[in-house]
């Protein structure tokens, strides 16, 4: 029996404390926006938000969870898809088939949150999900947009959780 | 029917997501309903299938049925753009729905090809679905014509509000529709479709249709699906390719949490059942399993290596094209070329590991799938089943990702052979990461021979390409590889126009296939062959034109005179690509143009490579020409996505055997190109409207030759192993 806080939600989980939390996020909760890619934490598609710092859930225990921490995953990320890093992505049609895109948009509005306005090498250290449609031209585009856009609003994102 | 129904993007804040309960009865509607307008006036109107192509709603919503599948690569938009054009609809108000290959089946293929690979999506499809979309316009002018008691001629119709002109009066379609549906069809071959210089929604760059549900998780992919009672199973395949399953001990597992029991799948593949993904694949990795590897198990790739390269230099090989006498010309040469070219079997790796849930009852069957080919799915459960097709329904979803893998059956057959053991109750099986990667049907592995004789004033006199390697229709047990005269594997120098012309004419030529198979199953990949031969091709070339002491622009265009299409294409991307222009200290450019799939690309690109032998492609310039383009956003979308695919084949890719399996297991050991290694891509389309080429393939194959020339313009190396990252000590610098 776990607590856990996802999206400013508790929920009471009962599952072995060594399963990754991107299966009791997927399985447990029911939130199926947070991908399974590989499972050895290389491509980034479980990518969620603890305490606002990105984590690969498919290589994070339960375990490690603790009942404080507080989960974002994809659904929670904003209300109504409002987002600068959403917003950005719809105005370029950032993906195609769209599966690693969750994690995407989470490892993008963890750097914008810690570096408003990244240097295309500062993206290249940070935005390393995998992506097999081939996106990265216009997720770094994306990235750059919303920051612009985060700039020239500037207000903080307007994100409930993240 | 599985519909998305795109609302504005300025109304994003008042998107409601609904999952259809539908789904879970197996009804048509199922899964991700995306309403633009309010849900409960949505629930209360009914929408009237004017035609097979065209449903319309009382609030003058269309939606636009599309039987290809999603993959990505922007097709449901593309071909709701062109319905949308011949319709006269408003594309704000536009959806787009999947007919299940079920009722198309009921009624007789009112849809026609599911099939979406070959980067056939569009282009087999354009005039149907385009008719489709007339025929609807024809009939809803015609009802409201009927109720004023007008002739139709006098009507004028725009975003789907119908005007009589003389009187100014006024309808829409959602209000005629019903009228409409009843009226005979017109023969849709009778309509005349607009020329494409007058199109206004079809050629433009219109948003996607399904960008929205990516970006919030709501987008159900199948690997997503929740059924009631739904139960998930984690298989594992022989890992050596022709073994056998000989036993494994349930009760070493059944005490393990959530696990149902295990069961075998067929002749080489068992599964463990339980309640949750997680708990099956725990218990997989616990279960004790026998397997009889069989006479396969001691394969290497060094074997396969071998094999191939005594194909090279064979006395036999299918001479596909022999024109004049090419090794008398380069025999006779005063400078002769020759290189030997190697690559690799590759995975297909999509990010959505191979999954499917099926539920089987006394007499119905149905699977929810990620495929390529409804149709196929809808075969392979019934023929896995037993079940006549038409008590059997397959409901696609979205993929998340093709690139040919999913146009295999192979694991919806596994779906239904474990939901089979368990009636009535419906059962998602996924693949893990390692299962996906070890049991693809790989790109085929090939070499090649090259050797070119050039004349005193350095013209290319005699030209002979030798490819020895696997063959994807002999895998598939195809007349079309009989003999081993199997033309798909030089996909790209074929002489006839229109599909995979080879843009060359040497004097002399010769074109050679040593087909030499292995135990290693092998399918389409993105591009399928024109990647690899484009290598042989555009590599051997760019040496030739060396050893001609020509500029390798110049050296191409001599022997292109008779390609026009080709030309143009290779001379927009040179020109785009500032071809002849200074470039900093140590980058280098390189240039290539192929065909495939009804369409011509060529690319330049840019690339330096470090001290420690590590390339970095710093600009791509892609020109495409195919015919018609439906999207150009999406088009330079897909070319953007083709120079991902293929540099990360180029950089990383290869699968190779060892024991008579596959080494590579996951992202670690199969690496994938990242955002910091992407080059800066510029799109160049120059279409020419008089014919209709793919868009999805056709710019993979230029992709690594170019980079492999520009490596050798940069450094005096010349690459001719795939892939780079085993070369790295070779380009190394001291």
């Amino acid at each position: 029996m776990a607590k856990l806080d996802i999206n400013g939600k508790v929920y009471d989980v009962q599952v072995e404390d060594t399963t990754p939390l991107l299966w009791v996020i997927r399985e447990q909760v029911g939130l199926t926006g947070t991908k399974y890619g590989c499972g050895v934490a290389q491509c980034g598609a479980c990518s969620v938000h603890i305490n606002g710092a990105v984590v690969r859930s498919c290589s994070y225990p339960l375990s490690a969870v603790k009942a404080t921490d507080k989960i974002v995953t994809i659904e929670g990320l904003s209300p109504a898809t409002t987002h600068p890093v959403q917003k950005a992505w719809l105005a370029l049609d950032v993906p195609q088939c769209g599966y690693c895109q969750s994690g995407q948009i989470m490892a993008a509005a963890a750097l914008l949150a810690k570096t408003p306005d990244p240097s295309d090498a500062q993206i290249d250290e940070a935005m390393t999900n995998i992506c097999r449609c081939g996106t990265y031209q216009r997720i770094r585009a994306g990235v750059h947009q919303a920051a612009a856009s985060m700039k020239s609003a500037s207000v903080n994102p307007e994100s409930s959780n993240a | 029917m599985t519909k998305i129904v795109r609302r504005k993007a300025t109304n994003l804040s008042r998107r409601k997501f609904i999952v259809s309960s539908a789904a879970a009865g197996g009804g048509l509607a199922l899964g991700m309903r995306l309403p633009f307008g309010i849900d409960a006036a949505e629930a209360a109107m009914a929408p009237v299938e004017v035609n097979a192509w065209v449903v319309v709603r009382p609030d003058d919503a269309c939606i636009i049925r599309v039987a290809r599948s999603e993959m990505g690569q922007g097709t449901i938009t593309g071909l709701a753009q062109l319905v949308t054009e011949e319709l006269e609809c408003d594309w704000n108000k536009v959806g787009v729905e999947f007919p299940t290959p079920g009722e198309s089946n009921a009624r007789e293929r009112a849809w026609g090809e599911f099939g979406t690979g070959g980067s056939r999506g569009i282009r087999t499809s354009e005039d149907y679905v385009r008719r489709g979309g007339a025929a609807a316009r024809v009939m809803l002018l015609q009802a409201a014509a009927n109720e004023w008691k007008v002739p139709v001629g006098e009507l004028t119709v725009s975003n789907g509000v119908i005007t009589h002109t003389p009187t100014g009066r006024t309808t829409t379609y959602g209000k005629v529709a019903p009228a409409a549906a009843k009226l005979t069809p017109p023969d849709p071959k009778s309509i005349a479709l607009k020329n494409p210089k007058d199109w206004k929604i079809a050629g433009k760059p219109m948003k996607r249709l399904d960008t929205a549900p990516k970006l919030d998780g709501s987008l159900v992919y199948a690997i997503d699906l929740k059924l009631p009672g739904m139960l998930n199973a984690a298989v594992m395949d022989c890992p050596v390719f022709g073994g056998k399953l000989v036993s494994f001990d349930n009760a070493k597992i059944a005490s393990m949490p959530g696990v149902k029991r295990a069961v075998k799948v067929n002749d080489t593949t068992v599964a463990v059942v339980a309640d949750t993904w997680w708990h099956a694949k725990t218990a997989l990795a616990a279960l004790p399993v026998v397997w009889d590897e069989g006479a396969n198990a001691t394969r290497t790739s060094a074997q396969i290596a071998d094999h191939l390269k005594e194909g090279l230099t064979a006395k036999e090989a299918y001479a596909m094209r022999n024109e004049g006498d090419a090794l008398k010309a380069i025999a006779a040469a005063p400078t002769k070329v020759e290189a030997v070219y190697r690559t690799p079997f590759l995975a297909h790796a999509t990010m959505e590991p191979m999954n499917c849930t099926v539920r089987i009852s006394a007499d119905k069957a149905e699977a929810w799938v990620s495929s390529q080919n409804g149709e196929a799915s809808l075969a392979a459960l019934a023929e896995a089943t037993g079940l006549p097709l038409g008590k059997c329904e397959v409901y696609k979803h979205v993929l998340g990702g093709g690139f040919g893998r999913r146009g295999q059956q192979d694991y919806v057959r596994q779906a239904a052979a474990i939901a089979k053991q368990f009636p009535g109750v419906p059962v998602k099986m996924i693949w893990s990461r390692e299962e996906d990667m070890t049991h693809d049907f790989f790109r085929p592995i090939s070499q090649a021979r090259c050797a070119a004789g050039i004349d005193a004033a350095g013209n290319l006199v005699g030209l002979q390409v030798r490819v020895s390697g696997q063959s994807i229709n002999a895998f598939n047990n195809s007349a079309a590889a009989k003999d081993g005269k199997d033309d798909r594997q030089l996909q790209g120098y074929y002489e006839k126009p229109g599909d995979a012309q080879l843009g060359y004419a040497p004097p002399n030529l010769l074109l050679e296939y040593a087909m030499r198979n292995t135990h290693v199953p092998v399918g389409p990949w993105r591009g399928v062959n024109t990647n690899q031969n484009a290598v042989y091709m555009e590599c051997f070339i760019d040496e030739a034109a060396k050893a001609a002491g020509k500029d390798p622009l110049e050296f191409r265009r001599a022997l292109m005179t008779n390609y026009p299409k080709h030309l143009a294409v290779l001379n927009a991307a040179a020109a785009k690509g500032d071809w002849g222009k200074p470039l900093p200290p140590g980058v280098g450019r390189g240039i290539a143009q192929f065909m495939g799939y009804g369409s011509y690309s060529a690319a330049v690109a840019e690339a330096s490579v470090g001290k420690d032998g590590k390339v970095k492609v710093h600009r791509m310039v892609l020109a495409l020409n195919c015919g018609h383009v439906v999207n150009p956003d999406q088009v330079a979308a897909q070319v953007e996505g083709s120079v991902a695919y293929g540099l990360s084949a180029a950089f990383y890719g290869e699968i190779s055997i060892d024991k008579g399996r596959v080494v590579e297991t996951n992202f670690h050991t199969y690496p994938i190109l990242r955002l910091a290694e992407m080059p800066k891509v510029e799109t160049v389309l120059v279409p020419t409207f008089d014919f209709w080429g793919g868009v999805g393939e056709p710019t993979i194959c230029v992709v690594t030759p170019s980079v492999l020339n520009a490596i050798a313009a940069a450094t005096g190396k010349r690459v001719r192993d795939l892939p780079l990252k085993n070369q790295m000590e070779a380009l190394k610098s001291a």
